[in-house]
């Protein structure tokens, strides 16, 4: 005998008058103590998650930048020597260098230059012919395909013996292992603090959802079906959690907005070139913004696949007491 | 429509609470469950309601086996029973009126088809200039008839209350009493656990005693 087959008859009512009543609450309280806190721990969570990304996305680039400037640039050094012709020298180099591949030009330090690149140690007006000063020629290469070393090496020494070739190397390997090492900290501490992120997020969830467990409960005993709870409690968490998510990235972008601003503002300032120099240009890129959207959604995902598996597994739970009278103490009604 | 058969439960390894419960709820019956304090009324309740399993025994509600439901299943069948909690299980920031159209809401019913409904239910029980309000400034009646009016709400085949008039001077029990019945004579059968012999008193229908966990029933 189904409901539909035997409903008893409901009582004998009139007509209503035409009563207000206000639009249907959510089923889960919109505004409560828990909700707010739990608001507050997802801003402050994803703003520095954010602000982690962006600093590990601008140094892995500052990384990126030096290692490129360096390895764009050779330098061939001859050292003075008695009967070296210095100026034949010098142009006898530059022509074996602009005759490789790979070579997209190579420039002679002039005396003015190399004049100033000594200043700091041997003072100013000094005159390069009395002193036994090497001299360079600039070669700037393609980096995506350099010319070869050994070659333009093994060319250099015949022709000029006291000239040596200085491809960097030593400080490209030393700059690569350094901003690898940087980019490998970065990266630990944005996973340490995404972690974080996760774990405070699921926790601050549950107690949340803990205090509106007697809701869970009512829901359960007027008959709503487990999807039916999951799916409001869901959508109440997943509001929470974009309000909270969107107010901490933003306030995150923002900030490398403003920071970004001030250093066009203020360049060559001593405190903006000692800012570049220390971090980089506070610029995230389209792709550190992109980064910044995921995060949100990333943590707004994470908050409401946790309300829901927290709502279903205390449905559950009540299910497991009801198999287990021994566990009845746990349950309200 | 219900029947319980030698039912026993206990919790965990302690005594039995309740032991060879065996009774029938016929449909559209009128029975009231009393008893001491401790004697096992709230856990019978549960039994009745789904929310615990007994321990040994056969319980058959609605012709099924309720050892054999899968947990699925059970949100339906809850949907044939309503219960009034002792403690009403009101959610304090909906207002009567959405309080009371809540098991509607939740089968997935849209507003329009039951507003009516529930508006000319809420003023059945007497709560027509209360619909706005909110739990916590309801009185102890006022809440039970709100609690009961949720229970009504989708037409049960058989009504559970728990302690109806714990919380309601006579007056108000009385009106409630009244209320129970006018239901009762539409078809629905209706189960109250109480300690308030003045109240059953006032109706002649069959009483279930409950004492130290046996079942005694008096037509």
């Amino acid at each position: 005998m189904s409901v539909a087959e035997k409903k008893p008859a409901q009582p004998q009512r009139k007509r209503p008058n035409d009563v207000q009543t206000r639009p249907h609450g959510p089923i889960v309280p919109s505004a409560n103590v828990q909700g707010s806190a739990l608001l507050a721990v997802i801003a402050i969570m994803s703003f520095l998650a954010c602000l982690t990304l962006g600093g590990v996305s601008m140094v892995r680039a500052t990384a990126a930048s030096w290692q490129s400037q360096i390895s764009r640039e050779i330098t061939i050094q001859i050292k003075p020597d008695d009967g070296l012709d210095m100026d034949k020298a010098l142009n006898d180099a530059r022509n074996i260098a602009s005759s490789f591949v790979g070579v997209t030009s190579a420039t002679i330090m002039d005396k003015q230059a190399t004049s100033r690149l000594l200043e700091p140690w041997l003072g100013a007006n000094l005159d390069i012919d009395e002193l036994p000063v090497p001299r360079l020629v600039i070669v700037t290469i393609d980096e995506s395909a350099p010319p070869d070393f050994a070659a333009m090496r093994d060319a250099l020494s015949k022709k000029i013996p006291q000239a040596s070739l200085d491809d960097h190397r030593t400080w490209v390997n030393r700059l690569v292992s350094m901003a690898r090492t940087t980019v490998a900290i970065g990266t630990g501490v944005l996973i340490l603090v995404f972690s974080a992120m996760v774990l405070t997020v699921i926790f601050a969830t549950r107690g949340a959802l803990s205090g509106n467990r007697h809701i869970v409960e009512v829901l359960h005993f007027v008959g709503a079906e487990a999807s039916f709870v999951a799916n409001e409690f869901q959508k109440h968490f997943l509001i929470i959690s974009l309000k909270g998510s969107g107010a901490g990235s933003a306030l995150a972008a923002l900030f490398f907005m403003i920071a970004s601003w001030w250093q066009s503002r203020s360049l060559a300032t001593p405190a903006s070139d000692q800012a570049t120099a220390l971090f980089g240009t506070f610029s995230v890129g389209w792709l550190g913004y992109v980064g910044i959207a995921m995060t949100m959604i990333l943590i707004a995902g994470l908050t409401t696949l946790t309300a829901r598996l927290t709502v279903m597994r205390t449905i559950y739970e009540i299910d497991q007491i009801r198999s287990d009278p021994a566990r009845s103490d746990g349950l309200n009604t | 429509m219900i029947h319980f058969e030698n039912v026993g439960l206990r919790y965990g390894l302690g005594p039995e609470i309740l032991r060879d419960i065996t009774f029938d709820i016929p449909a559209s019956s009128f029975q009231f469950l009393t008893g001491p304090s401790g004697a096992g009324k709230t856990t019978l309740l549960k039994l009745l309601f789904l929310s615990l399993k007994p321990t040994r025994g056969l319980i058959r509600m609605f012709d099924r086996d309720i050892a054999a439901i899968p947990r699925e299943d059970l949100p339906m069948l809850r949907r044939r029973i309503g219960i009034v909690f002792q403690d009403f299980q009101l959610l304090d920031h909906l207002t009567t009126y959405e309080n009371v159209s809540l098991p509607l809401r939740v089968r997935g019913k849209e507003e329009h088809t039951y507003r009516n409904d529930v508006i000319e239910l809420l003023k059945w029980v007497g709560l027509g200039q209360r619909i706005n309000v909110l739990p916590p400034v309801l009185s102890g009646g006022e809440k039970q008839r709100a609690a009961i009016a949720r229970a009504l709400m989708d037409r049960p085949e058989i009504l559970l209350a728990d302690e109806p008039t714990g919380n309601v001077d006579p007056p108000m029990a009385r009106r409630l009493l009244g209320l129970f019945r006018e239901l009762n004579r539409q078809g629905t059968a209706v189960l109250i656990a109480t300690h308030d012999f003045a109240l059953m008193d006032q109706v002649d229908a069959r009483r279930m005693i409950l004492s130290e966990g046996r079942l005694e029933i008096f037509s």
